[in-house]
């Protein structure tokens, strides 16, 4: 069933301005959710006969909750400076792709039923009608957005783009509409555990095999335990982790950490999930039964500390909201962060010096890293300002020898999305997601030919499997993108560990770049 | 949408992963692979017959690294590794093999 073969964007630049090739995107949809995704969440089967009614009501209704859309509905002044801001724009040419033109999908029919000009003038606002039409173009256009928020870094005003996205599909699932990956992988969620569907005995039987291989490796004993009561720490982590590569060889690493740092640990089987979907389709109920499994398992494991593995929009989710959804957590150790950044516990680590490591072991890797863009511009990973930037690279440079940063203006705050994010990381919109990829591809390029980066590594879940498979699009093997805790994994000694050097032979010649 | 071969009709969801998985059979598995553009042989069946075992026991695809340990026990390490498992499977062993082994997509962040 092989899909017209994708063109591949060539940009000189990774910023370049595209050539604009209206309707280039026009009627890409992904797959529609079926009665059986929808029903478990809450949504109609299907599209409802009521749709207009119901879908300006709850337009209405978010205008009312939610103070800041409002806002953002009424204050663009299209000065423009999001136009070219965005990956999908800068990969297909599409018009509608400019950030404020893909608001103002929604915006304009706002604007027809909730102003005065638009009212009784509709024709000299830009207002228009809800049609059945508008309902579709707003599904296939705001599932061309992974509500990465890089155009709001740029908007003079701060709107918050992603939030005009998650409004459009909380109206569309709310009339019928739903998206089938999103909305299948919730539903999952609440009936196993995880986006996966992986069944408790599955779980075990993957941590065992871990285990199994980590002894191989270093012929020392390391833990990873699953529904452990009284354990210190809950280890919330997507289920990516117990699944797909590179995700599994970060688990190792966090692992290996963990027993180095001589605490105790948990994963739970009931809250095997740190990917909280809710978000993506924008709607606040599902978000927040996602989140309470969380909590219900950190009592019911009668942990004192929360830490998230590497999950990019899983952390938004849990700095910015999870005390809202799911606290009060009083019933945590108070003089930890709640919820803690792995990152942070293995740079506190590293600064304790509780780690033996040893940054040879990553010379085969010439590296650069993605700034995943929920960490980076919802949330910060330590105590202070840009740590979400900081921790990350500290950590690297402590066990990697050979890093550089991509072009400044696309990392940090202006970290470009990895062409995945926001529920968009489904093979039903694999063209979008490889032209989506075009900027930081080039961004990556343009290091490989200034000084040799053979390696990406990213701290989210859907960062590395987007980027296992578009990195062979751009030349580089699918294998180029890294967990940074593998990175942590490969370097780490562990105590007892026989290292090659102890058996007075030269160091491990690990593989070509 | 649906398989139809010896008079059989088997229904698919849009990507062409069997809805109902106890209609799997081998002469099924063969005409999934032919729309995969995969001419099945003896390797491609060792996956798939390990696939199937492993979901009868645990519910669940094996992750890829479960499935290469397997394979490296039974066909050796020249061939136990991501690569060959993609040159089998072009568009990724657990995606492309689970659908011809007729059980359900993996989903979520992989």
């Amino acid at each position: 069933m092989a899909a017209p073969e994708t063109v591949i964007p060539e940009l000189e630049h990774a910023l370049d301005v595209p050539c604009l090739r209206p309707g280039a995107m026009e009627g890409l949809q992904p797959f529609v959710a079926k009665p059986e995704h929808n029903e478990p969440l809450g949504f109609p089967g299907e599209l409802v006969p009521d749709w207009k009614e119901k879908a300006l009501e709850k337009m209405a209704e978010l205008a009312d909750k939610n103070r800041g859309f409002r806002v953002y509905l009424d204050m663009c002044v299209k000065c423009g400076a999001c136009t070219d801001k965005c990956h999908y724009f800068i990969g297909t040419g599409d018009p509608k792709n400019m950030p404020v033109a893909r608001q103002d999908l929604l915006r304009s029919v706002y604007r027809r039923y909730f102003t005065f000009a638009g009212k009784y003038f509709p024709w000299l606002v830009g207002a228009r009608d809800l049609t059945e039409d508008v309902l579709y173009e707003w599904y296939s256009y705001y599932h061309q957005c992974s509500q990465c928020r890089r155009c709001s870094v740029f908007c003079p005003y701060g709107i918050d783009t992603a939030e005009i996205t998650m409004a459009a599909r909380d109206i569309l699932a709310h009339v019928g509409i739903g998206q089938k990956y999103s909305n299948e992988i919730i539903g999952k969620v609440y009936k196993i555990g995880n986006n996966l569907g992986l069944p408790e005995p599955a779980l075990a039987n993957t941590l065992e095999g871990l285990e199994e291989d980590i002894e191989e490796e270093t012929g020392v004993t390391v833990r990873l335990p699953l529904d452990e009561k009284g354990a210190d720490i809950l280890l919330v982590t997507p289920s990516a982790d117990f699944f797909a590569e590179p995700h599994v060889d970060g688990l190792m690493g966090y692992a290996k950490v963990f027993h180095e740092a001589g605490v105790s640990w948990t994963i739970s089987s009931y809250a095997s999930e740190a990917a909280n979907f809710g978000m993506f389709i924008g709607n606040y109920e599902n978000m927040r039964q996602i989140s309470l499994r969380i909590r219900k398992a950190a009592q019911d494991l009668g942990v004192k500390r929360i830490i998230f593995g590497e999950c990019g929009h899983a952390w938004r989710v849990a700095y910015s909201f999870l005390n809202t959804l799911a606290g009060p957590f009083d019933f945590l150790d108070q003089n930890y962060p709640v919820p803690q950044h792995i990152l942070d516990f293995t740079w506190g680590e590293i600064q304790k010096g509780t780690l033996k490591l040893d940054k040879s072991r990553n010379d085969h890797i010439n590296l650069t890293y993605h700034d995943s863009c929920n960490v980076a511009r919802a949330s910060r990973i330590g105590d202070y300002p840009g740590s979400q930037f900081e921790i990350p690279r500290n950590v690297i440079r402590a066990v990697c020898n050979n890093y550089h940063d991509m072009d400044r203006d696309t990392t940090h705050e202006s970290t470009l999305c990895c062409g995945g994010g926001g529920g968009l990381l489904t093979d039903d919109l694999t063209d979008l997601r490889i032209k989506g990829a075009a900027p930081r591809m080039t961004a990556m390029q343009k290091l490989t030919e200034e000084h040799g980066t053979t390696h990406l590594a990213a701290i989210c879940a859907i960062c590395k499997s987007q980027f296992t498979k578009v990195l062979p699009k751009y030349g580089y093997e699918m294998d180029a993108i890294l967990s940074v805790h593998q990175l942590v994994s490969n370097a780490v000694i562990l105590t007892g560990q026989e290292t090659q050097e102890d058996a007075g032979e030269p160091a491990e010649a690990a593989q070509a770049p | 949408m649906s398989y139809q071969y010896n008079g059989h009709t088997v229904e698919h969801d849009e990507e062409g992963y069997i809805t109902n998985l106890s209609d799997w059979t081998k002469e099924l598995a063969d005409v999934i692979a032919k729309a995969e553009e995969i001419e099945m042989n003896e390797e491609h069946w060792e996956v798939v017959n390990f696939l199937r075992s492993y979901y009868e026991e645990y519910q669940i695809a094996p992750a890829v690294r479960v499935l290469i340990k397997a394979v490296k026990k039974t066909m050796g390490p020249e061939k136990g590794n991501n690569k060959y498992m993609y040159e089998l499977f072009p568009y990724g062993p657990a995606k492309q093999a689970c659908k011809i082994a007729g059980l359900p997509k993996p989903t979520g962040c992989v």
